[in-house]
């Protein structure tokens, strides 16, 4: 009955939604392996062997997997998959590109973006974009799902560490290739990951009043969001995006400036732990979740709370 | 090179939808249907392909019963040159809807096949990847930039970081993200064009497909509300609460 667990990284360091699946995966057995596949990914190897409830830490190491392209991964998957109940992904990009492609390879019918375990075969999952929660129930022999990182805590690190296995099992694809990528480069953490998150939208007016949220975010170590409207409108980059079809996010502290509230952009960031907005339309959706909104024009309000903070 | 989008009939993007009193489903029976906005975008690109003469033919097709012919219908006003109609009256899983469209795609063998990276009812984005796994093409999931080239396709894909470019080898499989492109409005003459284009029904059962559902519904609930809290009236209560009531702020 044990699971497999399938790490999200970039050869160099664990990306933080593993720990939250691995949380997943140890109520569902006491089995957790992790599968590390990508080239020369020694050091994400040794940090996943460091997570409490790990088991087994399975490398792959080829060039094969540099990228982790889902053409050549699924087929790995495939491969090893036999011996567990049940694959884990998170549901990031990476993991909702892959997961699907395996699980057909399978012949299964994956699970995506499960909020939490009910039981070994009973799983709760978001439907129509968070407005509606299904209790859903598979008897098939196998389990692929996703996970939603922010339904789940991290897992711990741990003193000792999980025995690490090399393994080399390359497959080859000439399907796809990569060609290049454009990493938005910052100092501030992750969105996904920020204890707080700062968002601005069709309010900020244009992208470099975004600099009122930059000051702010750097005193308070935060993560700064856009909502889709934003984007949209080119203030920002996408990747900037919160909301249903951008990051889900659940921090501490959200702050909500600017941004009416629509479905989509509460979708992304509702399971907020303290929800703040700062809007001048008192009656504006996003005031209906807030723990505190305020009423005011956020080119007064901003510089204000950069002062006081 | 012909294009094969697939397209769902899902509930109209505007539409508030609620779980039912017998908390066994959704309240959407007499709900606004449309093409999911997704796949929309899919048809757009396969269109404007074709206009800038990369495509010769684009194919609209849609699994489910008499109703999606609405859809399709719809699809071919956009542009779509014909429609294939997968008919059923079953509610199918992702993996049942992939297997049928790979039939389709053995069919008509498409070099692109693009379909919206996920349906606004399910939310599963699987189908597209599920296809790609079962035809062995290669995918560019979460598509905002397609470049088409003789023999491959550059895919420049929205992940979490920021944006990958991938280069696929023809046929290859697409699904679309938001920012792809921006779909134009059906217009009378072309709606009127397409009540004449081809749409041809073929039954799921003639497919010779498994379709049995392998995961079930037991129970839809609404998700937890928030209750709003309360308003502060300027910026120095605002922060005084976060540091002494929320604590979230040292």
């Amino acid at each position: 009955m044990s699971v497999l667990v399938i790490a999200e990284h970039d050869n160099k360091s664990l990306k933080g939604a593993t720990l939250n699946t691995i949380t997943a995966a140890t109520q569902l057995s006491e089995q957790v392996d992790v599968l590390v596949a990508g080239t020369q990914c020694a050091d994400v190897a040794a940090a996943v062997a460091k997570v409490a409830g790990v088991s087994n830490v399975l490398v792959f190491d080829s060039p094969a997997y540099e990228h982790q392209l889902a053409e050549s991964l699924a087929p790995l998957l495939k491969e090893i998959a036999s011996d567990y109940k049940y694959v884990l992904a998170p549901a990031t990009t990476f993991g909702k590109n892959l997961l699907p492609r395996a699980a057909a390879l399978l012949d299964c019918q994956p699970i995506s973006d499960i909020i939490e375990v009910v039981d070994g075969t009973t799983f709760k999952r978001p439907i129509y974009a968070g407005n509606a929660i299904a209790t859903v129930t598979s008897q098939q022999s196998k389990l692929l799902l996703t996970v939603r990182s922010t339904a789940f805590d991290p897992a711990p690190s741990q003193d000792s560490s999980a025995p690490i296995q090399n393994q080399d099992i390359a497959i080859t694809n000439e399907l796809s290739h990569f060609v290049g990528e454009q990493v938005a480069e910052s100092d501030r953490p992750e969105l996904t990951a920020a204890n707080i998150v700062i968002s601005g939208g069709r309010g900020m007016q244009n992208g470099d009043n975004f600099s009122l949220l930059y000051g702010i975010a750097d005193k308070l170590g935060a993560a700064v969001g856009a909502s889709r409207a934003a984007v949209d409108s080119g203030f920002v980059p996408n990747d900037m995006q919160v909301g249903q079809t951008g990051k889900i996010v659940a921090p501490d502290l959200y702050i909500a400036v600017g941004i009416s509230g629509a479905i989509q952009h509460l979708a992304g960031m509702k399971d907020s732990k303290v929800i703040v907005a700062i809007n001048k339309d008192e009656d504006a959706p996003i005031f209906q979740v807030a723990d505190y909104g305020l009423v005011a024009d956020l080119f007064t309000a901003l510089p204000e709370l950069n002062e006081l903070l | 090179m012909k294009i094969l989008v697939a397209i769902k009939r899902v509930v109209d993007y505007n539409v508030k939808v609620r779980p039912t009193s017998d908390g066994k489903g959704v309240d959407i029976a007499n709900a606004k249907k449309s093409i999911n906005p997704f796949c929309e975008i899919a048809v757009e690109e396969a269109v404007r392909l074709k206009e800038a003469k990369q495509a010769d033919e684009v194919i609209v097709v849609s699994v489910g019963a008499d109703a999606v012919q609405e859809q399709l219908r719809t699809a071919m006003a956009l542009g779509a040159d014909r429609a294939i109609q997968v008919k059923t009256d079953a509610e199918l899983e992702p993996l049942a809807i992939a297997k049928a469209l790979a039939a389709i795609v053995e069919q008509e063998q498409p070099g692109l096949v693009i379909l919206g990276k996920q349906s606004i009812d399910g939310d599963n984005n699987q189908t597209g990847q599920m296809l790609a796994a079962l035809t062995n093409r290669p995918q560019g999931t979460f598509a905002s930039e397609l470049v088409v080239n003789d023999n491959d396709v550059q895919v420049t894909r929205e992940v979490d970081g920021g944006l990958q470019t991938l280069s696929l080898s023809l046929p290859a499989i697409i699904t679309t993200d938001l920012r792809l492109n921006e779909p134009r409005y059906a217009s009378l003459p072309n709606i009127m064009k397409a009540k004449r284009k081809p749409l041809a029904v073929t039954e799921l059962s003639e497919l010779g497909i498994d379709a049995e559902p392998k995961v079930v519904i037991t129970a839809v609930e609404a998700p937890a509300q928030r209750k709003a809290g309360i308003k502060v009236e300027s910026v120095a209560e605002l922060v005084d609460k976060l540091k002494n009531e929320a604590k979230v702020i040292a």
